[in-house]
């Protein structure tokens, strides 16, 4: 595990360093405040821990593990158990290609091999400039407009892989909405 | 106030992705720029079902259903529907449908259908308690708690015939009544929406468009057996239904619905929501508690089992959300009612989640007993495109493939499973001659080995080799011995593994080999793919004759393997391609063979 580091500073992003890392810092402790003595309270606070952070760095692993008096092993074993937990930044816009059996029927598969090639990355990668990172989805619920993508909370349904290059530059340029959802 | 005239947009996942909420928006801006606002009443409802045609907007009280609503269209609506009472026909499903007649009644989707537990998705608005209150929302808890004792309430639940929507299909009653004879002391009632079977989105929708159902069934149970807490375990991928369930139990707590002491009857309920964090398997009971418990979702070898000691030791109820659904109803109408719905062996309905190559996909509930063709005929319309059905899947990976032969089978718990087949919790996806059955195979084997838990050995080692054998298959490289190794290896898996997961995970393997033989050894013997699919065992050429040298191919090829000058027929070649089948796709002449 190489990420050295949980401060703001070092993460590359055009947030100001210094002030937010101890904003961070107190974040943190009041997650672990909050869920310490509730039964069950583990998952939760890593939950709320990631979105605070956006990944789960070793250092807030350790410190949430300190504060819940549990092993390190035993948190990092949660962590690396379950999916929704990264131990690493995610780019800005997570692509997220539903693999679900609806998508795959429906060429599901050509569109994650689309955004491979038009972001040059790997499935569970991020693009050198952390603007977009790739990921696989088993099944967003919304299998009557299959194949569906789904860009950080929005869906975009019946994508096309001859498509896929003209989405994620509007994507990059903000105008995506309306009209790529419009695909069908 | 009473509304003179309601618009229901629909406001699932399908239709809010959409443009659904810009269409909800501006049918709202249309209603009070035309001065409407005292007289209609924009409403944004649960699902409808008919996702394929989304967004839908229903009028009432002339039951309007319009389809494929733009939001552009919200003006045209208000102004000729609302204002001249002119149905706009464009918007209609069947277009020439008459005027008397432009409901759900003239939509063959909807009929055949049956619906308890998706009574309110689609008719109230979510977000308003009283809307539910005034569909007969929480009398069953009130009469549970007034007028029943908990022996009762189990009774009822055990004689209507209600078995587990989420998989088995274990009677629910007896569930209840195995926590229910434990010492009294602490107890747990737990709703499980981990909803993971790819291609099923029913429990996502019940949530989104009837949360408190779920909400009044959990306390109805905990009454029953003695519990005080209720968690709801849902999967983080569902915001909406996340969104919906905390303004559910909110306002619930607000109007005395939950809480201490539930409307004076000195029983207390109060519910929690526990996000999942993406393991397929923690939809397997005892890993879900385990999950809650803020571990490793882990199954651990039952018994005992959760009703004598669950969730920190103590007896604990798990039940899925399309199961609870039906307790109000059950206790409202009578078990007898519930027991007249269905089969022999299998009582009420089912939802489905009606997907892949079906004309009209979306959301169904139908009795029990109702068969595949029905299904996929009468309300699914059929196969896209008209090609040829070829096969059916439930209960997602854990399921098996039903192929032709047995569309006429009256699906219900035994049928499926003689068939080799699950319920599960209900997607069913159809297949069509393009599918290859080898490759959709190794998508669920992919599926299952990549969620397996890897506790126990038949599912983490036994799933890979599955996997390898599937892989070769589709790569030109199985052999035929392979197949009775996968046999024996599905046969050990079933016996073995520890959990639900792991016991059905070959499933998909040992049906696909009893009904589609000939499919791989068409792979393994004659290195053919008849679907087209398994890109090792495809060669791509041009047929001179039909190729009018448009150059779309050319263009399109990502490996510039094809060439040829323009209005000239062009040439692939075979040892640049890469068989991505693009080409084949985009030509207009079908000049392009696949063999």
């Amino acid at each position: 595990m190489t990420d050295s580091s949980a401060t703001a500073a070092a993460c590359g992003c055009q947030c100001d360093g210094a002030s937010s890392e101890t904003e961070l810092a107190a974040g943190l402790d009041s997650i672990i405040g909050e869920y310490r003595d509730k039964p069950g309270g583990l998952i939760p606070a890593l939950q709320t821990a990631q979105a605070l952070f956006g990944y789960l760095p070793e250092e807030v692993i350790r410190k949430i593990a300190d504060g819940f008096g549990k092993p390190v092993s035993e948190v990092a074993g949660v962590v690396t158990f379950y999916s929704f937990f990264t131990l690493h930044p995610r780019g800005k816009f997570v692509v997220r290609v539903c693999l679900g059996t609806a998508c795959y029927v429906r060429g599901g598969k050509e569109v994650l091999d689309a955004f491979k090639k038009k972001l040059e990355i790997d499935v569970g990668e991020t693009t050198p400039d952390r603007m977009f990172s790739l990921e696989v989805g088993r099944c967003f619920g919304a299998c009557g407009m299959a194949p569906v993508v789904m860009v950080n909370d929005d869906v975009y349904q019946r994508v096309k892989p001859a498509l896929v290059g003209e989405l994620v530059n509007k994507i990059l340029s903000g105008t995506a909405a309306a009209e790529v959802k419009e695909m069908a | 106030m009473a509304y003179k005239q309601y618009i229901l947009v629909c406001g699932g996942t399908a239709c809010e992705s959409n443009r659904g909420i810009e269409l909800f928006a501006a049918l709202k801006k249309a209603v009070e720029e035309n001065g409407l606002v005292n007289d209609v009443q924009v409403v944004r409802t649960g699902c409808l079902g008919f996702c394929e045609k989304g967004p839908i907007v229903k009028i009432l009280p002339q039951d309007t259903f319009y389809v494929e609503v733009k939001p552009e269209d919200a003006e045209e609506i208000v102004k000729e529907h609302l204002v001249k009472g002119r149905v706009v026909s464009r918007l209609l499903y069947d277009k020439n449908q008459s005027k008397r007649n432009v409901g759900i009644e003239g939509i063959d989707f909807y009929q055949k259908q049956f619906r308890i537990v998706l009574r309110n998705c689609g008719v109230i608005d979510p977000d308003k308690i009283d809307e539910y209150i005034a569909r007969d929302g929480y009398k069953a808890l009130e009469k549970a708690l007034f007028e029943m004792k908990p022996r009762d309430v189990i009774d009822e639940v055990s004689k209507s015939g209600l078995r587990g929507r989420g998989g088995a299909g274990f009677p629910t009653g007896k569930k209840w009544e195995f926590a229910a004879v434990q010492p009294a002391g602490q107890k747990y009632m737990v709703c499980n929406a981990d909803e993971g079977d790819p291609g099923a989105y029913m429990d996502r929708s019940t949530l989104e468009g009837d949360p408190h159902s779920v909400l009044e069934a959990m306390a109805i149970a905990g009454y029953s057996i003695g519990a005080d807490t209720g968690f709801i375990y849902i999967r983080a991928e569902y915001p909406l239904a996340i969104q919906r369930l905390e303004n559910a139990i909110k306002q619930a707590h607000e109007y005395g619905l939950l809480g201490k002491n539930i409307l004076g009857s000195g029983f207390s309920f109060n519910i929690e929501i526990r996000l999942g964090a993406g393991a397929f398997v923690c939809g397997e009971e005892t890993a879900l508690l385990a999950s809650i418990e803020g571990k490793r979702g882990m199954p651990s070898p039952r018994p005992p089992f959760p009703a004598v000691k669950g969730l920190w030791g103590c007896p604990t109820v798990i039940n899925n959300v399309e199961t609870l659904a039906n307790i109000p109803v059950i206790l409202l109408k009578g078990n007898l009612w519930f027991s007249k719905i269905g089969t022999a062996t299998s009582k009420g309905t089912k939802v489905f989640a009606l997907t892949g190559k079906i004309n009209n996909s979306g959301l169904i509930e139908v009795p029990m007993g109702t068969t595949l063709r029905e299904i996929i005929f009468d309300i699914g319309g059929g196969i896209r495109g008209g090609k040829a059905f070829k096969a059916a899947q439930t209960g997602g990976p854990s399921g098996g493939m039903i192929p032709p032969q047995f569309l006429d089978t009256p699906i219900d718990y035994e049928n499926l499973s003689k068939i080799g087949s699950i319920m599960g919790s209900g997607g069913l996806i159809v297949m069509d001659e393009d599918d290859c059955i080898p490759d959709v195979t190794k998508f669920y084997l992919d599926f299952t080995v990549d969620e397996s838990c890897g506790k126990c050995a038949p599912c983490r080692i036994g799933g890979r080799k599955l996997l390898n054998y599937l892989a070769n298959i589709c790569n030109g490289e199985g052999k035929l011995e392979d197949i009775d190794k996968m046999l024996a290896i599905s046969e050990a898996m079933s016996r073995a593994s520890l959990c639900g997961l792991g016991q059905t995970a070959s499933n998909p393997v040992q049906s696909s080999l009893r009904y589609f033989m000939d499919e791989y050894r068409e792979h393994i013997v004659d290195k053919k793919c008849r679907a087209g699919k398994c890109k090792n065992l495809l060669s791509y050429s041009i047929n001179t004759e039909k190729c009018v040298g448009c150059t779309a191919c050319a263009r399109v090829c990502p490996v510039n393997a094809i060439a040829g000058e323009r209005k000239q027929p062009h040439v692939i070649d075979s040892a640049k391609c890469i068989k991505c089948g693009q080409c084949f796709d985009v030509c207009k002449f079908n000049a392009v063979n696949r063999s």
